[in-house]
């Protein structure tokens, strides 16, 4: 089974990276970009079985910083 | 006064901050990561500055699991002095031993030059050689250096004389300028200025010393 953590900047946390990405496409013409937050996608191959509290206890512990970052979980 | 210098596949300050504890008096020995348990009577733990882990998921985050770091935890909680430095704050705040965390540099550069920096408290062994007010010039260089705390946290630390150091002028974007946190007991500091890398006349400056020697001075004492 897989699971993918998808890992975000909190909402009030300013995020550069978004911000420079947000200006490159204005500058490309694209109008209308009106924010651009950056995360990361963390694919994860589990053995069968593996349940969602353990993913989270993982995000908890290591794949996110909760201090800035907010993830969501997605098994499937 | 003992000290010992973590050492991570990745750290380049390692052997700086070596120098810079053993010039002020300190025994010093290097402590592989991979080590469970921390020299016996160890007073300050060393954490370098460098690219720990190559700074894989986020600059840090592994080495705050490695198992050296579960001792560093352990000898911190139990009322023992540690030195986190650039890379070492960021894996001091990915452990819980201090708050908030380092985000990328506002402006999205790595920054490699020497700062001002104020001196904000004394009521530490790491800044007892200094003046309260003291401005001092101190070499960054960090991507990731820019220190986030909510509003609570920067409250706590504020009340509590908990900032170490703050930029004069902020080159990252850290909120309330800060560039160096203490722990509640503080006995532990992270900072992102090196102040090994302005501990000897060759290096350009030398206002870093005043900390090792301070250090070497109260910790022994204490």
């Amino acid at each position: 089974m897989k699971a993918r953590v998808y890992v975000m900047l909190k909402n009030g946390v300013l995020d550069p990276q978004g911000e420079a990405v947000r200006h490159a496409l204005g500058s490309l013409g694209f109008d209308g970009v009106e924010g651009v937050r950056q995360g990361k996608v963390i694919e994860l191959d589990l053995a069968e079985g593996t349940t969602e509290a353990t993913v989270t206890d993982m995000c908890e512990k290591l794949l996110a910083n909760t201090v800035i970052e907010s993830y969501r979980v997605e098994l499937n | 006064m003992k000290a010992a210098v973590v050492v991570f596949p990745g750290s380049n300050c390692d052997r700086d901050l070596a120098v810079a504890f053993e010039r002020a008096g300190a025994e010093v020995s290097m402590v592989w990561h991979k080590e469970t348990a921390l020299p016996e009577g160890v007073d300050i733990v060393g954490v370098p500055g460098g690219f720990s882990y190559g700074d894989y998921l986020r600059c840090g985050a592994i080495a705050a699991n490695s198992p050296i770091c579960r001792a560093v935890v352990k000898h911190a909680e139990a009322g023992g002095f540690a030195l986190g430095v650039c890379n070492g704050f960021q894996i001091l705040t990915e452990t819980g031993l201090l708050p908030g965390a380092l985000r990328r540099n506002a402006g999205l550069k790595y920054i490699c030059r020497t700062i001002g920096l104020k001196v904000e408290t004394t009521e530490t062994a790491f800044t007892a050689g200094y003046a309260k007010g003291d401005v001092i010039d101190i070499p960054i260089a960090h991507h990731d250096g820019n220190y986030f705390a909510d509003e609570d946290v920067l409250a706590r630390l504020k009340g509590e004389d908990r900032i170490a150091f703050t930029y004069t002028d902020n080159p990252n974007g850290s909120v309330a300028d800060i560039a160096g946190v203490l722990s509640a007991n503080k006995r532990v500091l992270g900072m992102m200025p090196h102040p090994e890398r302005a501990a000897d006349s060759g290096h350009g400056g030398t206002d870093g010393t005043a900390m090792f020697s301070a250090l070497v001075e109260q910790v022994v004492s204490a």
